[in-house]
């Protein structure tokens, strides 16, 4: 399976993937997209190939850290309305606590390390970059 | 040497391209690349000083040692999940 698609995000093949008769605990977490101040979607692009490398690695350093876990993850590129999930994250271990840990573990490493970039998009057609210059001021709207 | 450069979202919008093959004299750091871009692509002056890059798929800082053949990326600021 790869980490990365351009198709909506399927929980169902995640959990399968995860879920086992020795893991008694199972944690999912979907990330979706907002409607802040009018956005409609988002556009999300990547550096692909780092992006899938760097996702292997995370889940790698889960997998260490964790050894009775399993833990997958997708991210969808594309445009995704809003209400819509980006990423999905299972993760199942022999109990809740490692689960909750590991699936946190993921998702905040996720948003530090993966190159992949967010474009909002407005019901006016207008698009905006978020990063730390449209927090600081919207430029292009 | 010359190295190949990707830019990516708005360092993408920028350049005015996604990559481009930059010259630069050995021995150079990513550093000394991304000096080279600024005067290339005028329009990645606006960058912040010191960019988030990537050196064959993996981040690295801007002292990084870089070879012929290497692959550069130009990283917005990551906003993914």
């Amino acid at each position: 399976m790869s980490h990365i698609t351009r198709h909506p995000l399927d929980v169902n093949d995640l959990l399968a993937r995860v879920q086992g008769p020795e893991r008694g605990g199972t944690c999912v977490f979907l990330g979706s997209v907002r409607n802040d101040d009018g956005v409609t979607a988002i556009d999300y692009s990547a550096y692909e190939q780092m992006a899938d490398e760097e996702i292997a690695r995370i889940l790698g350093e889960a997998q260490r850290q964790w050894p009775d876990a399993r833990v997958i993850l997708q991210h969808r590129l594309g445009e995704i309305p809003a209400g819509e999930a980006s990423i999905a994250i299972a993760a199942a271990a022999p109990h809740r606590d490692e689960a909750f840990t590991a699936c946190r573990f993921v998702i905040e490493e996720v948003k530090k390390r993966l190159p992949i970039w967010k474009k909002e998009m407005f019901a006016d057609g207008t698009t905006a970059w978020t990063d730390a210059q449209r927090q600081a001021k919207p430029t292009t709207r | 040497m010359t190295v190949s450069v990707r830019f990516f979202a708005r360092y993408a919008e920028l350049a005015g391209c996604t990559s481009s093959a930059v010259n630069v004299p050995m021995p150079a750091t990513v550093g000394d690349v991304i000096a080279k871009v600024r005067e290339l692509f005028p329009g990645t002056q606006v960058m912040p000083p010191r960019p988030l890059a990537a050196l064959n798929r993996r981040q690295v800082k801007l002292d990084a040692a870089v070879n012929e053949g290497d692959e550069v990326a130009l990283l917005p600021p990551i906003s993914g999940g």
